[in-house]
């Protein structure tokens, strides 16, 4: 994986196994690899691979079970939110690349619907 | 942090190594000019700095391999010497096999210098790094004989790691095998130290950088909390220090 040296890496590993679980490449109740393994396979510190798993417990997306592991949450209605919420992000990073182009909300919206409309053609 | 008493023999960390106001001078010229420092086990720490900063010069003091001009270098609390150099492995930038040496013989001599060089282990990072036993070590390329140096470094099973300038010569491929090697012998009982002049090489895997400039210590910071508080990456920083936009 290729990081963004000026940001936090952990963030950014996070947002990756974020959306693998997503996706279903890592379905609910998957088992996620060890702290060290996951440093390993994705080339990071193991301090920042504790901390990936430290904030994805805190947002309620993985859980350890002692002597177990740490799992992917179970928990259908968390899986949603985190879906709504990378949505969000996308659509407020469009919508600030709209800005950016001086191009307005209406337009952008009559644009989204335009390219609907050629793609089902 | 809290250091009051100043003296040696405050509680003992495992796996700590530290300078304290640590001086070599070389003709007269400071190579390591009054550095405090202290490394802690847990931890992969990038040590950078252009040519002539003092990096190798600190490391060899700490690998007890040259003697301070005045300071005080320690290992878990007590000073470097013989004893420490049983628990700290240190890779130099210099090639040090005899030329009749093939790959295998260059373990067996590890393992009758250090105690805690472990063989199988050896074998195990050869593979990983794709040399055979029966290879000369004069017929090595720049890049397998660096391989090589690391993987009978990491053989040990040493408290600190010292590897100076690891991926110097390395072609892409070969630097990922060095990193994954470094990174499954990093836990949290070893503490490893790493210089390079390829900055972008460490980034994601020390998580903790020491900038040294003419001998003298600049700064020892955490990486993600550089990059949480400045948004700045280590060669950003790097930059900062030596480039024009020095502060």
């Amino acid at each position: 994986m290729q990081y963004d040296a000026n940001a936090p890496i952990w963030l950014q590993v996070m947002s990756s196994l974020e959306l693998d679980m997503v996706t279903g490449k890592r379905p609910p109740g998957e088992k996620l690899p060890g702290g060290r393994d996951l440093a390993v396979q994705y080339g990071i510190n193991p301090n920042t691979a504790s901390r990936v798993y430290q904030e994805l417990e805190r947002k309620g997306l993985c859980e350890t079970r002692r002597g177990l592991g740490t799992f992917v949450t179970t928990d259908g209605a968390r899986l949603e939110g985190l879906r709504r919420e990378m949505a969000q992000r996308a659509v407020s990073q469009f919508l600030s690349s709209m800005d950016h182009l001086g191009i307005s909300r209406t337009e952008a919206a009559r644009m989204i619907l335009e390219e609907e409309k050629i793609c089902q053609t | 942090m809290s250091d009051v008493t100043g003296k040696a023999e405050k509680n003992t960390v495992p796996g700590t190594l530290e300078s304290r106001d640590i001086t070599k001078t070389f003709g007269g010229k400071a190579a390591v000019d009054r550095v405090t420092l202290s490394l802690e086990k847990g931890h992969v720490y990038a040590m950078l700095g252009p040519n002539g900063s003092g990096k190798t010069t600190w490391m060899k003091m700490a690998a007890g391999l040259i003697k301070p001009t005045s300071g005080l270098i320690l290992f878990e609390s007590q000073p470097v010497s013989i004893e420490s150099r049983k628990k700290v492995a240190y890779m130099s930038t210099e090639p040090y096999f005899y030329s009749w040496m093939s790959v295998s013989d260059v373990g067996l001599y590890y393992q009758d210098f250090f105690e805690d060089f472990s063989y199988d282990r050896y074998t195990v990072l050869l593979k990983k790094m794709e040399l055979e036993e029966t290879m000369k070590t004069t017929s090595l390329s720049s890049g397998m004989m660096a391989k090589l140096k690391i993987a009978v470094t990491m053989a040990r099973d040493a408290a600190v790691y010292m590897l100076d300038e690891p991926f110097n010569g390395i072609d892409l491929l070969a630097r990922d095998e060095i990193r994954t090697a470094i990174l499954e012998y990093a836990t949290p009982d070893k503490l490893l130290l790493l210089s390079s002049h390829l900055v972008e090489e460490m980034e994601a895997i020390a998580d903790r950088a020491v900038f040294l400039h003419h001998g003298r210590l600049v700064e020892s910071v955490s990486l993600e909390e550089m990059r949480e508080e400045r948004g700045l990456s280590m060669a950003d920083r790097y930059r900062q220090i030596y480039g024009h936009g020095e502060e």
